[in-house]
């Protein structure tokens, strides 16, 4: 199944069985999605519940937190990661903290899904990575969207959540055609161990679990068995399943696109320094983006984030320092 | 003018009016901290569009106790939540900016300036959708509309013909700023007529608002779209606490102080004969025991407990699910 495709039955079904549930954004509608997610679904459940906005993304989050208040469970689409900035008021100020500032009398069941990471030479104003930014905020969840079999039960799970859910879909995905099977008893906050292993632990989420799948190949070459975890949930992290892997291999190196300074990485590292630093053999190894906006030019984005290449390079280099 | 109407205006603004003055008190006393925003001189605006405004949804900018007031909010569970108790209408955790009810279809309190018109847009679609004529009510301040929020609201609201009113009190001045400095003109109706029917009223007198409100409400109850209403009115007191109002003149707050919403109301009532004088020194005496009720119950009320901390923040339901 493709990734799109897991994406637009999640909200088919979700909209098929209760009726208070409706999509916003630019083109959701007549023109079906910008990446085909919400294809289709506005001949079966009309114009009024599959909604066209301008482009404006303060008001599309804005307009959604008051169709929650309203009684509806409004998806709110935004084509770009990097649009959402516009609408960092709305998420910040309003949706993640409404229920708090009410003394929990607010209850917004509100998804917003936004379309991230590095595509293909998109440049710098398409390309960003704001899940550490939006991990930051007590009262919003963040889940990060992976795979089709992740991205079908946790958006649903988000839709009938009755809290703020930030929805992370990554842009090269969409058309990428995937393995998907029926989970029951489903967590959307538990990591998924990728591929079990003894060596090393590798951390990693969103796009950057392909780039590891493959870079572990070469790892295994070298002799390396190493475990590979995808977060799925960047709030909250499930510490446990990173703890209880570097228990076992005693090492770890974290994988994410996005910019080092600050990013998710950091945030994991320093978790990990809490819970397990006395299981560590070796100081953990950050692979991450670099400190810059992303260029347009295909070399130079590729020079800009982590690849398999990259990671293999990183890893065998850190191995070989460390004496490990 | 009916007595009647004069009499529940009457004791609303004065209600508002009193509860605010205790409230600037406590604050000197150390009592209530934080932003203090008072509506003293506006309770007009504050009365008669709660009044008039009773049945749908309410969106609301941080300087709502009156309005609050007015929509049937108890001043005691208001004071509290001023005194950041835990018997306050928000538990202590929203505070003076942050008055919620949903009981009373109340989502005020937005301290974000213009950050409660896109909400109040969305609320106005669901309840189209759902069917229901009664529609939103969003309120906002001068200062408001110059904010990208504000038009993206307006434009949307009219597009899609959602029943809403927004409800803009001019009281010329966002903090210290007077709008015709950073704004093309101050008669701010003039912002959303290419959109919708857009009046500009007496803010001064509960009676026009109310009358204006009832013929907007009728509107958008119809299914015509959304309305626009800017009032002219003024805040007798600054911005906030922390504001000596020095940037306006004198001769200006006299101008407006001798438009008193309260004390108007309350000699056209005497000199036309509508109500008896009784009624309002009964009222104000009875105002005054609500008033001390209000402050006693929010001094005697506990703080909340340490626990409460870290309670809504998610849902019960959600919270904790990671095993």
């Amino acid at each position: 199944m493709l990734y799109r495709e897991a994406l637009n039955r999640a909200i088919d079904e979700a909209m098929e069985k209760d009726e208070s549930v409706v999509i916003l954004g630019e083109d959701v509608g007549r023109y079906g999605g910008s990446y085909r997610v919400s294809e289709g679904l506005i001949s079966k459940y009309g114009e009024k519940r599959v909604i066209d906005t301008p482009i404006a993304e303060l008001s599309i989050v804005g307009n959604a937190i008051g169709m929650a208040i309203g009684g509806l469970r409004p998806i709110a689409e935004i084509m770009t990661e990097n649009f959402s900035l516009l609408a960092f008021d709305q998420i910040i100020n309003h949706a993640s903290k409404l229920r708090y500032m009410s003394g929990g009398k607010i209850t917004l069941p509100l998804t917003i899904r936004m379309a991230g990471g590095v595509s293909r030479q998109l440049a710098a104003q398409h390309s960003e990575n704001y899940e550490t930014m939006l991990s930051s905020v007590p009262g919003l969840y963040v889940l990060c969207a992976s795979n089709a079999t992740y991205a079908y039960h946790a958006l649903k799970w988000a839709i009938f959540s009755n809290d703020p859910v930030i929805f992370l879909e990554h842009e090269l995905l969409y058309p990428v055609d995937m393995e998907f099977r029926e989970v029951k008893d489903f967590n959307p906050f538990k990591a998924e161990i990728v591929k079990e292993g003894k060596d090393l632990t590798i951390v990693t989420y969103f796009k950057m679990r392909y780039d590891v799948i493959e870079a572990e190949k070469e790892l295994a070459k070298a002799g390396i068995d190493a475990e590979i975890i995808d977060l799925n949930s960047l709030r909250p992290i499930d510490i446990e399943t990173i703890a209880k892997s570097i228990k076992k291999t005693k090492k770890c190196v974290i994988v994410e696109e996005d910019h080092k300074t600050g990013g998710m990485g950091a945030e994991i590292a320093a978790q990990i320094m809490e819970n397990c630093f006395y299981d560590l053999d070796a100081p953990i190894l950050r692979i991450a983006g670099e400190d810059v906006p992303i260029p347009y030019n295909r070399k130079l984005e590729l020079a800009s984030i982590p690849t398999p290449d990259k990671i293999v390079t990183k890893i065998l280099k850190w191995k070989a320092e460390n004496g490990i | 003018m009916k007595a009647s109407e004069v009499k529940t205006f009457y004791y609303l603004m004065k209600l508002g009016r009193r509860f605010e003055e205790a409230a600037k008190e406590e604050y000197m006393k150390g009592n209530i901290a934080g932003f203090l925003h008072l509506d003293i001189g506006q309770e007009a605006v504050s009365v008669g569009t709660m009044q008039a405004f009773d049945k749908g949804d309410v969106f609301t900018h941080y300087r709502e106790h009156v309005l609050a007031i007015a929509r049937g909010m108890d001043p005691k569970v208001i004071m509290a939540e001023l005194f950041g108790k835990k018997t306050g209408i928000s538990k202590g955790k929203g505070g003076s900016m942050h008055l919620f009810e949903p009981n009373l279809s109340f989502y005020g309190g937005d301290a974000i300036v213009g950050g409660q018109f896109p909400m109040a847009v969305g609320c106005a679609y669901a309840r189209k959708l759902e069917g229901e004529n009664a529609g939103v009510f969003a309120i906002g301040g001068d200062g408001a509309t110059n904010g990208g929020a504000f038009f993206e609201s307006i434009n949307l609201a009219a597009a899609w013909k959602l029943p809403i009113i927004f409800f803009i009190e001019n009281n010329y001045y966002a903090i210290g700023t007077r709008i015709g400095w950073v704004s093309p003109f101050e008669e701010l109706y003039n912002k959303a007529k290419n959109y919708m029917p857009s009046v500009r009223i007496n803010g001064m007198d509960v009676f026009e608002v109310y009358n204006e409100v009832m013929k907007a409400k009728e509107y958008i109850e119809n299914g015509l779209g959304p309305y626009f209403i800017e009032a002219e009115t003024y805040r007798f007191e600054g911005h906030s606490m922390s504001d000596n109002g020095k940037y306006r003149s004198e001769e200006e707050m006299e101008i407006f102080k001798r438009r008193d919403p309260i004390e108007n109301l309350k000699n056209k009532a005497l000199k036309l004969g509508i109500v008896e004088k009784e009624f309002f020194d009964e009222t104000d005496k009875k105002i005054e025991k609500e008033i001390a009720e209000a402050v006693e119950f929010a001094a005697n009320s506990p703080e909340p407990e340490i626990e409460e901390l870290h309670t809504d923040v998610y849902c019960k339901e959600c919270e904790n699910v990671v095993s």
